[in-house]
């Protein structure tokens, strides 16, 4: 028997109205795989994130997380939001966010039991954040909320984690605390798709990339995803190519 | 003392005071959920709303409670309809029910003789005409409406706080959702009358709104919105009695100055650090 690939997407198109934001996509992720989703600002990055993880209804195709239906079982799905999806001044503590990820295990109707609060207080100290776990998150740095939610993602135990610009706006402790994350979680065959701005970081440290926009344009090792012809057709106009090959990517941020 | 045993020889008084207290309760702990979510527009529709329901339930000589709950729970599901694909804005639905509801029910109540005093009494409550049969629906609903949200603890704060979260754990956000809004439709069904639908609202949103500029996480927000809830229908009923104005103004009032001492404290606090 050939095991599932953790992730599978089929032919899904995804849209608001008229309007089609992702056409005809269609890939599949390998166990413990690192994808890093790359593409043009608006190339639906954040819409496929939001497909995968349930909250938009596909137009067409399938999504199958160990080669069943995506509503079909619990849990194995984390996500990390951006930031501005966040509301920030709603109270609760560091803490509360981790425990949060525990829930649906420990049951919508029971207390946390004293391994839940083991390993809400193991996933804070990985990310750094043990003793911040008192604070109200909104008194935190930009890099101090994502590590909150990075721990409140390992708290879950998933097994996929969606990363949504995890490196976009934030300190370098907080991005060399997410890399080391990726790594973790690659021993203990967590898939992790991760959309990212930084082509370097892209290329350099993860398994597969994600070529985008509004369609696949390419999906593979990095050195094979990116060449000039992908590039030129993901990023048009707002590509410069360099003599030496290099490539120019020129996004708002 | 006697100052505080004086209003309680009388036996309306000591309902009032129980139903006030009640309503004042049940009302800061849906409030928590009204303020956090961003739902205050739609508590206030929702007070108005359930107008109709009680004029119906008038002219049929039926409960007026049971209408006014009646009417809450068809228009707090109405909105839902009306916003489940988007084509509708959510605060556009509410404002256009919220004023339909209100003006369907001052027109069913002004085709009543005596509606100068009942609609007074609908809007702004009466606290002191509270009956014994009143007051046992009041804390049946209370109850059951306190140990759903205490039972509901864990998926509406997910659900408030991370809609993503709620998602990614399989929660059924849209009936939650929907019971969220019929428990608040209860609520204001409550607090008909001690405060009246006008004034339902600001029970549901001050408390609240004041315990969240002292507290930092949810369940404690819910103590302090509860007793500030609590402390503003005794102090209102009080103020009631001895100036001799209406109790549901007084209650709200005093909840308000609760806030302005509230705020003055934090504005305080954050200029002293």
């Amino acid at each position: 028997m050939i095991t599932p690939h953790r992730l599978d997407v089929q032919n899904i198109s995804i849209g608001y109205g008229e309007k089609i934001i992702l056409r005809d996509l269609s890939f599949q992720v390998p166990h413990g795989a690192r994808v890093a989703v790359v593409g043009p600002n608006g190339a639906g990055k954040s819409t496929l994130f939001k497909a995968l993880v349930g909250l938009l209804p596909l137009q067409s195709g399938q999504i199958l997380v160990h080669g069943e239906a995506l509503h079909s079982h619990n849990d194995c799905v984390a996500y990390v939001p951006q930031r501005e999806e966040v509301d920030w001044r709603f109270p609760v503590t560091v803490r509360d966010v981790a425990l949060m990820g525990r829930f649906s295990q420990t049951g919508w109707f029971k207390r946390p039991s004293a391994r839940d609060y083991e390993i809400v207080e193991n996933s804070l100290a990985q990310m750094g954040i043990a003793d911040l776990a008192e604070r109200s998150i909104g008194q935190l740095s930009g890099g101090q909320q994502q590590r909150a939610f990075l721990a409140r993602a390992v708290a879950q135990e998933p097994h996929i984690l969606l990363m949504d610009e995890p490196f976009s706006g934030v300190d370098a402790t907080t991005q060399e605390a997410t890399l080391r994350l990726l790594d973790h979680l690659r021993e203990k065959q967590v898939t992790a798709v991760v959309s990212t701005h930084d082509l370097n970081l892209a290329a350099s440290r993860f398994d597969l990339v994600l070529l985008l926009n509004h369609q696949l344009i390419a999906f593979g090792a990095p050195q094979a995803v990116f060449v000039k012809e992908n590039l030129t057709r993901a990023f048009g106009s707002s590509l410069l190519m360099m003599e030496s090959g290099a490539a120019l990517v020129d996004e708002c941020c | 003392m006697d100052f505080l045993l004086e209003p309680l020889a009388y036996a309306f008084m000591q309902r009032g005071l129980l139903a006030s207290v009640m309503v004042g309760v049940l009302c800061a702990v849906m409030g928590t959920y009204v303020v956090l979510r961003g739902m205050a527009f739609l508590g206030d529709a929702l007070a108005h709303a359930i107008l109709p329901g009680v004029a119906v339930a008038y002219i049929f000589k039926g409960d007026l409670l049971v209408g006014a709950g009646a009417a809450a729970v068809v228009v707090a599901l109405i909105i839902g309809v009306f916003t489940k694909d988007g084509a509708v804005k959510e605060d556009t639905a509410i404002g256009i029910l919220f004023a339909a509801a209100l003006s369907l029910g001052v027109a069913l109540i002004s085709a009543m003789q005596t509606y100068a005093v009942d609609l007074s009494h609908i809007l702004f409550g009466d606290v002191l005409g509270v009956s014994a049969a009143d007051l046992w629906l009041i804390g049946g609903l209370s109850l059951v409406i306190l140990l759903a949200v205490v039972a509901l603890y864990k998926p509406f704060l997910v659900l408030s706080f991370d809609p993503v979260l709620a998602a990614t754990l399989r929660l059924p956000a849209n009936l939650l959702r929907n019971v969220m809004l019929i428990l608040l439709a209860l609520t204001v069904v409550v607090s008909l009358q001690t405060v009246g639908v006008s004034l339902a609202a600001a029970m549901l949103i001050t408390p609240a709104a004041t315990a969240s500029l002292l507290t930092r996480r949810l369940l404690p927000m819910m103590f302090v919105s509860a007793a500030i809830g609590a402390l503003s229908s005794i102090v209102g009923l009080y103020l009631s009695y001895y100036l001799n104005i209406v109790s549901g103004s007084a209650i709200v009032l005093t909840a308000t100055l609760f806030f302005l001492l509230a705020l003055g404290w934090k504005r305080l606090r954050n200029l002293t650090r």
